[in-house]
């Protein structure tokens, strides 16, 4: 396809938007490697010793870890529940109430805020459970609806008479799933693993309300840190997480292609 | 056996919605009407005071001009992508869904080192000499707005794309080629079909806008306190949890208000539907 009558102004619009989408990156980048203790771009000499200075900070280090758990047990949680609800949604979408799918959207309609403080009062002071277990069926239900969405979105194009025929000559249900259904949506698993994964690490608004003393994830240690202290700790462990960001992206390149998100 | 075919699959995700968010939920709003002194008491003392009214008309005051920003911005940004040829789309595609899997407090941290009081915006006019001392730009409205604005942009151009792109183009060449100008067709033909996906993009601005807490928080403070700020604070700082449950009840209330409200002029407005 040819660029069509787009006017000039029109092109130098977007270039100026892209420059407003990645320039403020590029500046924490270029912050992180300064020398300097105090924040500052451009760079004045450049050093790694903030990067070295993460691992030092003993929160900094615990709440990596923290965040990666949470992710990936979340995630899971979020996928052996949300993969036979989106084949259910999709299957037996006449046999199932319209409210359901309303139901699993849930979660992105309510206020993230709202509901970290629903559960931190009703889960975890009124019914006395356990911080860390509010805090995995929060991000859970935040990545549901991801799960749902893009393995419904694989479901939608898979032909449900091939499992059917591989029914109809003796196979069993759950061999079925893992040999049949499983393999034709794994592009699908694979994207919805990695946006929930990426949405969970990435968390503010539940987690706030489900962190405290002994229990915090890592974009609420560096909401802390930045009220202390302002060097350039922060920007590298921003760098981190975007070297994270275009690992995933890396990923999802190959496995999807890019432009499967913007659908 | 029919009737409940596909239950035991839908069952689990169901129970951890109702169990872990619609109960919850329901239970923060419920205790907001069954205080002693009333069951409206705690909502005649939100809207009684001046100050929470302040906030909750900043916040939706910001959330509107973030969402008319980003709207304007998306749009444009998003019809030229979906016009580019093939390289250069999955170029600006991937430029712009790198920032948005790039976390919140990431993105707003960023503001803070080019708002600044040293930060480069006032390091740059200084040295230009168009300015004699910094300016303060951090804690203003004009700072929480660039920032939400930033935040949303990428998202509104991923679904503004994905509608551009859907627009069938023999729609576009049947209109040329009667005779309308560029300008007619995008008027009367590519803007209104997309205008279901400038609605789904105005609500996930509006709605995520309104309901923020790490932008206003680093980027307002107490200045440009904001509805999400106010409740945090509310709730984990002055420990006043029914004063918390009424701003949660509120925030869920004007949220879908919105999106019902959206949904029926989408519609409405659907030239696919009529």
């Amino acid at each position: 396809m040819m660029t069509r009558n787009i006017h000039p102004l029109l092109i130098a619009g977007t270039a100026l938007v892209f420059i407003f989408l990645v320039g403020p990156l590029i500046i924490v980048l270029g912050a992180a490697l300064s020398d300097t203790t105090y924040l500052t771009f451009p760079p004045q000499g450049l050093s790694l010793r903030w990067f070295e200075n993460i691992f030092q900070i003993e929160a900094f280090r615990h709440t990596i870890l923290t965040s990666l758990q949470v992710a990936l047990l979340s995630t899971i949680m979020a996928l052996i529940i949300g993969i036979p609800a989106a084949y259910a949604l999709n299957r037996y979408r006449v046999q199932l109430p319209g409210w359901l799918s309303t139901l699993f959207v849930l979660p992105v309609l309510v206020p993230e805020l709202v509901l970290g403080f629903s559960l931190l009062k009703n889960l975890a002071v009124q019914l006395n459970g356990p911080i860390y277990v509010a805090l995995l069926f929060g991000h859970a239900l935040l990545v549901l609806p991801y799960v749902i969405r893009v393995i419904g979105a694989s479901l939608a194009s898979f032909d449900f008479s091939v499992e059917e025929a591989a029914i109809s000559l003796g196979s069993p249900p759950l061999k079925t799933f893992f040999t049949i259904l499983l393999p034709n949506v794994r592009s699908g698993v694979i994207a919805a693993f990695i946006l929930a994964f990426i949405t969970s690490i990435n968390d503010v608004s539940i987690s706030i309300f489900l962190t405290g003393p002994g229990l915090s994830t890592l974009p609420i240690q560096l909401l802390a840190h930045m009220e202390q202290f302002f060097d350039p700790t922060v920007a590298s462990v921003s760098v981190l997480l975007m070297i994270l960001t275009v690992a995933v992206m890396a990923i999802v390149e190959r496995t999807l292609g890019l432009t499967f998100l913007a659908k | 056996m029919k009737r409940f075919a596909g239950w035991p699959l839908a069952a689990p995700a169901t129970l951890l919605v109702v169990v872990f968010l619609v109960l919850p939920v329901l239970a923060t709003i419920w205790t907001t009407f069954t205080t002693p002194s009333g069951p409206f008491a705690t909502y005649l003392s939100f809207f009684g005071s001046s100050f929470r009214r302040t906030v909750l008309l900043r916040t939706i005051q910001v959330s509107l001009v973030t969402t008319a920003i980003a709207l304007v911005i998306g749009f444009l940004t998003a019809y030229v992508i979906s016009r580019a040829p093939g390289w250069l789309k999955s170029t600006l595609i991937i430029a712009a869904v790198f920032p948005l899997l790039t976390g919140v407090v990431v993105r707003s941290f960023a503001w803070l080192i080019i708002l600044g009081k040293n930060g480069i915006l006032n390091t740059t006019l200084l040295n230009l000499g168009l300015i004699g001392e910094p300016l303060s730009m951090l804690y203003t409205q004009g700072a929480v707005i660039v920032a939400m604005v930033y935040l949303f942009v990428p998202l509104m151009i991923l679904t503004l794309v994905g509608v551009l792109e859907s627009i069938p183009d023999d729609l576009i060449q049947a209109s040329s080629s009667l005779g309308a100008t560029p300008r007619a067709t995008f008027m009367q033909v590519t803007l209104p079909l997309a205008v279901p996906g400038l609605i789904v993009g105005a609500v996930l601005v509006f709605t995520g806008s309104f309901t923020s807490y790490a932008t206003p928080q680093l980027l307002g403070g107490e200045q440009v306190m904001m509805m999400g700020t106010l409740m945090y604070q509310q709730a984990m700082v002055t420990f006043d949890w029914v004063a918390a449950s009424t701003i949660a009840a509120v925030m869920v209330v004007i949220t879908i208000a919105i999106v019902a409200l959206m949904n029926a002029m989408a519609r409405r407005l659907n030239p696919m539907t009529v």
